[in-house]
């Protein structure tokens, strides 16, 4: 939804008025924008490209939970546990049935939302912050079922994956994944887009906005903060089965509460209620632990180095830096990047005379 | 059953469950003064826990005297972050407070894990005799301090809100905003104060807790804890949480104690507060003692 109306583009219907591009220069910007990513792995190195496809998989597990938390309005402290499960539930579907890959990541994120609907349906019910809370319960009860689990898991060993394979072409590098994941988040961005602009959708942001105007309005609340918190799980275990195929190996001891809370971070930072905001925001977290680790390279071996054993301590550096980025947004830029982007958009339209 | 192993570990529970107590109650004094939830109840525990130790190993100060300064200190903590911190956030949506509390918790505990290290270091020894016998059972001495302290700080609790002019402003502030301002209690200050005192008393549990395990970055978990007892309390409740707190910490004992016995599960002491959580938020969400103010939908 733009600031101002840009001249020229006169919407006739509602349909018109709802499309997710609504100008011509957008779609044109989105065409050109999908292909200079298409063709990214012929101008990046491995990376880079590392990098890209940890903002995708974040990305989606981000728009889950932006989903949960920015459109209904409902917290949770459990995505990263709930993210695990998809990885580690593709990973055995593959090797326990032999489903193939490219069957097992939608499985697996059928498959997490049935597991987080077993934690949500208690506190969704109720008003508040308690899914909040049974959500902290879940990532601990899962995180020690991770462990227990030695038939699902590995165990402590942890368990290797095979690459993804679609009709004998396999996916195995970042050059070759990072189509698949590519893939996989335009079809999970374009499915949130839409979702948000259905009756469904429309009813999550109105239990969010006021839930007692919504309730006399006729949605059912312990439908749709069920719902919501379904979709999110679903999303959480797509993103974490990409990422199990990734990686080639998941485990036990990745899908801490600090991985969750990492999650949240994206959903902040990004915007709440934005979905072009989830993925900004799940950019910026990738980048974060880079800039920090730069900004640490730059300074080794100097006298502040020295004196702050900023090498061997550069893991809480990047704790402390998330922690700080959560708060100076909170407190500083609410509405999160997608609100700047918006501004910087809105400026440069008017530019020069801008006020 | 095997009483012998029993009745140590329902004593370990009622202790270490007290400590659970005091914790809870200062989170719930947050809650119901300024109704933020805090998930960095834990790192207040650390926090004071470290600032003790360092005042204790690196300058040398007596045991009384480190204590005094690093509850000054923590007072100091509690009101400069709800100043600059959660002042700002007020009148947001939930969800920022709460984001806002977890995002200072993983700040300061990996500010803590820089400053001191990732290893649990002890305290210099405090007492003549590291343990004394009560009715034939070995008991450290920090237990039953802290369980005296814990039994202390309850009292002053009670003391606090039924006595004195600052607790009742306080309990006026959390029934009614704009009552108690129009009453002339001013609110931020209460805000600060509750702040203040919650920092203050997680402190000095995280000392004691500190004193018999060494202090490491594990006492943060307490924090997390905390949940499981303030829910079965009931969420506004200090007696709840009182009471929570020493439910979950037999509970935890015993939970271990049935999975040694039988299960052989593993892990158990850890975990069975979280599966108690999800059974009381299904079949009595507002606990023990909450309000039911609670709207199922």
């Amino acid at each position: 939804m733009s600031i101002t109306a840009p001249s020229g583009e006169y919407h006739a219907s509602y349909r018109e008025d709802m499309t997710i591009f609504p100008t011509r220069n957008t779609r044109i910007a989105l065409w050109v924008g999908l292909a200079l990513l298409a063709c990214a792995p012929l101008v990046f190195g491995r990376y880079e490209l590392g990098l890209l496809i940890n903002i995708g998989i974040m990305g989606i597990a981000a728009l889950g939970l932006n989903i949960l938390v920015g459109f209904t309005g409902q917290i949770s402290i459990g995505h990263a546990a709930f993210f695990g499960f998809g990885a580690f539930a593709s990973a055995y579907l593959h090797e326990r049935y032999h489903i193939p890959v490219a069957l097992c990541i939608p499985l697996a994120g059928i498959a997490t939302a049935l597991v987080g609907l077993v934690f949500g349906t208690p506190a969704a019910r109720l008003k508040g912050l308690y899914l909040a809370i049974a959500t902290l319960a879940a990532q601990f009860i899962l995180e020690d079922f991770f462990a227990r689990a030695q038939w699902f898991t590995g165990g402590t060993a942890g368990r290797i994956t095979e690459p993804f394979s679609l009709f004998g072409w396999v996916a195995d590098r970042e050059e070759s994944y990072f189509y698949v994941v590519l893939a996989f988040v335009i079809i999970m961005f374009v499915v949130a887009a839409n979702l948000m602009r259905t009756r469904d959708g429309r009813a999550l942001v109105a239990v969010r906005d006021h839930y007692l105007s919504a309730e006399v309005m006729g949605i059912n609340l312990a439908y749709y903060r069920t719902l919501s918190f379904g979709i999110a799980s679903f999303y959480a275990g797509i993103a974490g089965a990409l990422y199990a195929h990734y990686l080639l190996f998941v485990s036990v001891e990745a899908f801490n509460i600090l991985f969750s809370i990492q999650f949240l971070g994206m959903v902040i930072i990004g915007g709440l209620g934005s979905i072009s905001g989830s993925l900004m925001g799940a950019a910026f977290m990738v980048l974060l632990p880079e800039v920090v680790q730069a900004g640490a390279e730059a300074l080794s071996g100097s006298a502040i180095d020295r004196a702050l054993r900023l090498g061997a301590s550069i893991s809480f550096l990047r704790e402390m830096a998330i922690g700080a980025a959560i708060i100076l947004f909170l407190i500083f830029e609410p509405d999160g990047l997608a609100h700047r982007w918006r501004l910087v958009k809105a400026y440069w339209k008017l530019y020069p005379y801008s006020h | 059953m095997d009483w012998a192993l029993l009745v140590p570990l329902v004593l370990n529970g009622l202790i270490v469950g007290a400590l659970y107590g005091v914790v809870a109650m200062s989170f719930v004094l947050i809650y119901k003064a300024s109704q933020v939830v805090n998930f960095a109840q834990g790192e207040f525990l650390l926090v004071g826990a470290w600032v003790c130790w360092w005042l204790l190993t690196e300058w040398q100060l007596p045991f009384y005297a480190g204590f005094l300064v690093t509850l000054a200190f923590m007072t100091l903590f509690g009101i400069i972050l709800q100043v600059v911190v959660l002042r700002p956030l007020i009148g947001e949506p939930v969800i920022s407070v709460i984001m806002a509390t977890i995002g200072l918790g993983i700040f300061f505990q990996a500010l803590m894990k820089w400053i001191f290290g990732v290893f649990a270091k002890p305290f210099p020894p405090i007492f003549p005799a590291d343990r004394v016998l009560v009715f034939g059972l070995q008991i450290q001495t920090a237990y039953l301090l802290s369980l005296g302290i814990s039994v202390l700080i309850m009292l002053g609790f009670a003391w606090f809100f039924t006595a004195s002019k600052h607790g009742l402003a306080m309990r006026a502030t959390a029934f009614d905003q704009q009552v108690a301002q129009s009453l002339g209690i001013s609110v931020p200050k209460v805000f600060a104060m509750s702040w203040a005192i919650s920092a203050v008393v997680s402190a000095v549990a995280g000392i004691v807790v500190g004193i018999v395990n060494g202090v490491s970055s594990a006492l943060s978990f307490y924090g997390i804890k905390v949940f499981p007892a303030v829910i079965l309390g009931g969420l506004d409740s200090v007696v709840g949480a009182v009471l929570g707190g020493l439910i979950i910490g037999v509970l935890e004992n015993l939970a271990q104690y049935v999975d040694a016995e039988w299960l052989h599960w593993g892990n158990m002491y850890t975990v069975a507060p979280f599966y108690a959580l999800i059974i009381i938020l299904m079949i009595k969400p507002y606990g023990l003692f909450g309000t039911k103010a609670i709207e199922r939908v």
